[in-house]
C-alpha cells in the first residue's frame, strides 16, 4: 500500500486530535455514557448467550438461585458453561473447579495489562474493576486508554464502569430470563448438544494465529486420546499440553522474526 | 446430575472467589511483580486449549447417543466452527449449528 498524500494524513491526524480533545474534556458522567454507548453492540452477543446459559443450566438440574449464583458471583460465561457441563457429566468437584478456573486464567493477563493505567485508583476502586473485568470491558477499555493516554484516572474508571455495566447487568438479567424459560421447557426436547455448539462457537473466533491453532489442535488430540480416563481428568492433562504447545509456537515465531 | 445442592453451592462460591482473585491479582496483591515470561505466555492460550479439550469428546462420542458417533451432531459441529471462523460472530455460529442439528435430526 502507498502512503496517503500529505493532506490526507494531516486530516486524519487532526481528526485523531479532535477525538482526543473530546475524550479529555469529558466529565466523569460523560465518560461513563461514552463507555455505555461503545459497549452497546456487545449486547447482541451477551443477551442470547446468557439466555442460553440460563436454559442449559436449568435443564442440567440447577435451581434458579444456583443459576443466578453462577452469573452474579462467577460472572464469566465460558467458565460457567464449563462448570455446568462437567457437573452434568458427574465429574469430581475438584475437577469442575480446576477446569472452570483454568478457563479464567487469561484474566490475570487483563489485570496485569490494566495496572499501568489504573495504578493510582484507590484499592476500593480497583476491587470493583476486578469484579467487572470481563473480556468485553477489558478489550474496550485498554483500546480507549491506549488511544487517549492523557485521560485522568477518574475518566478511565468512569469509562470502564460504563462499558462494564452494559455487559454485566444484561448478563445477569438474561440469565434469570433464561432460567425462568428453562423451567417451562419440557424435558423431552434434546438440549444435549446446545453446550458443545456454544463452546465451538466461542472457540472458532479465537483461532487468530498459528500458535492458537496449534494449541487448539494439540488439546483436541490429547483430549480424544485421554477420553477413557475418569471424567474430566483427560481435560486437566490435555489443556496444559495445548497451552504449552501454543506458547512454544509463539516463541519459535518470535525467534524467526528477530 | 447426582450431586447435592450444598456441593453445587460450594462449587459456585469457590469458583466465584477464585475467579475474583485471578481478576484482582495484578491490580491488587501482585502489583508490578514480574512473572516469568513462559507463565504469561501460557495464559494467552488457556481458553483456546481448555475449551476444545472439553468439547472434543462431546462431539465425537455424544452422551445423547450413548457414545455412538452421530453424523448429525458431527455435521452441526463442523458448521458451527466454519461459521465461527468465517464470520467471527458467536451468535451466528450458534444459530447455524443449532439449525443444522435440528434439520438433520428431523430428516435422518
Amino acid at each position: 500500500m502507498s502512503s496517503p498524500p500529505p493532506s490526507q494524513a494531516a486530516a486524519r491526524q487532526s481528526a485523531a486530535d479532535d477525538a482526543s480533545t473530546r475524550a479529555l474534556a469529558r466529565s466523569p458522567r460523560a465518560a461513563f455514557r461514552h463507555g455505555v454507548v461503545q459497549s452497546l453492540p456487545f449486547m447482541v452477543v451477551i443477551v442470547p448467550f446468557a439466555l442460553l446459559f440460563g436454559v442449559v443450566a436449568t435443564e442440567a438440574g440447577l435451581d434458579i438461585a444456583q443459576v443466578m449464583g453462577f452469573s452474579v458471583l462467577v460472572l464469566a460465561g465460558a467458565s460457567q458453561f464449563t462448570a455446568v457441563q462437567l457437573l452434568s457429566d458427574n465429574a469430581p468437584v475438584i475437577i469442575v473447579i480446576l477446569s472452570a478456573l483454568a478457563v479464567n486464567l487469561r484474566m490475570a493477563m487483563y489485570s496485569a495489562s490494566l495496572l499501568p493505567w489504573l495504578r493510582h485508583a484507590t484499592p476500593g476502586q480497583k476491587a470493583w474493576v476486578a469484579y467487572a473485568l470481563v473480556d468485553q470491558s477489558y478489550a474496550l477499555s485498554i483500546q480507549h486508554y491506549e488511544r487517549h493516554p492523557k485521560l485522568s484516572v477518574t475518566q478511565r474508571l468512569a469509562y470502564f464502569a460504563g462499558a462494564a455495566a452494559v455487559v454485566c447487568v444484561p448478563w445477569m438479567i438474561s440469565t434469570w430470563a433464561g432460567a425462568t424459560v428453562g423451567q417451562a421447557i419440557p424435558d423431552d426436547i434434546a438440549l444435549d448438544f446446545a453446550m458443545p455448539i456454544t463452546f465451538l462457537a466461542m472457540i472458532a473466533p479465537m483461532l487468530r494465529t498459528p500458535a492458537h491453532l496449534v494449541a487448539c489442535f494439540v488439546a483436541i488430540v490429547a483430549a480424544l486420546l485421554l477420553a477413557r480416563l475418569p471424567s474430566g481428568l483427560g481435560l486437566l492433562i490435555a489443556a496444559p499440553l495445548g497451552m504449552g504447545a501454543g506458547a512454544l509456537v509463539e516463541v519459535r515465531a518470535e525467534q524467526r522474526a528477530s | 446430575m447426582q450431586i447435592s445442592d450444598a456441593t453445587i453451592w460450594v462449587i459456585i462460591l469457590v469458583l466465584g472467589a477464585g475467579t475474583y482473585l485471578i481478576r484482582w491479582s495484578f491490580l491488587g496483591a501482585l502489583g508490578d511483580r514480574q512473572m516469568p515470561g513462559w507463565f504469561m505466555r501460557m495464559l494467552r492460550y488457556t481458553p483456546v486449549a481448555v475449551l476444545p479439550a472439553l468439547v472434543a469428546p462431546l462431539v465425537v462420542w455424544p452422551a445423547a447417543t450413548g457414545g455412538a458417533p452421530d453424523p448429525a451432531r458431527m455435521a452441526a459441529a463442523a458448521v458451527t466452527v466454519a461459521m465461527g471462523v468465517l464470520t467471527r460472530n458467536v451468535t451466528l455460529a450458534i444459530l447455524a449449528g443449532g439449525v443444522t442439528l435440528a434439520g438433520l435430526l428431523y430428516m435422518l
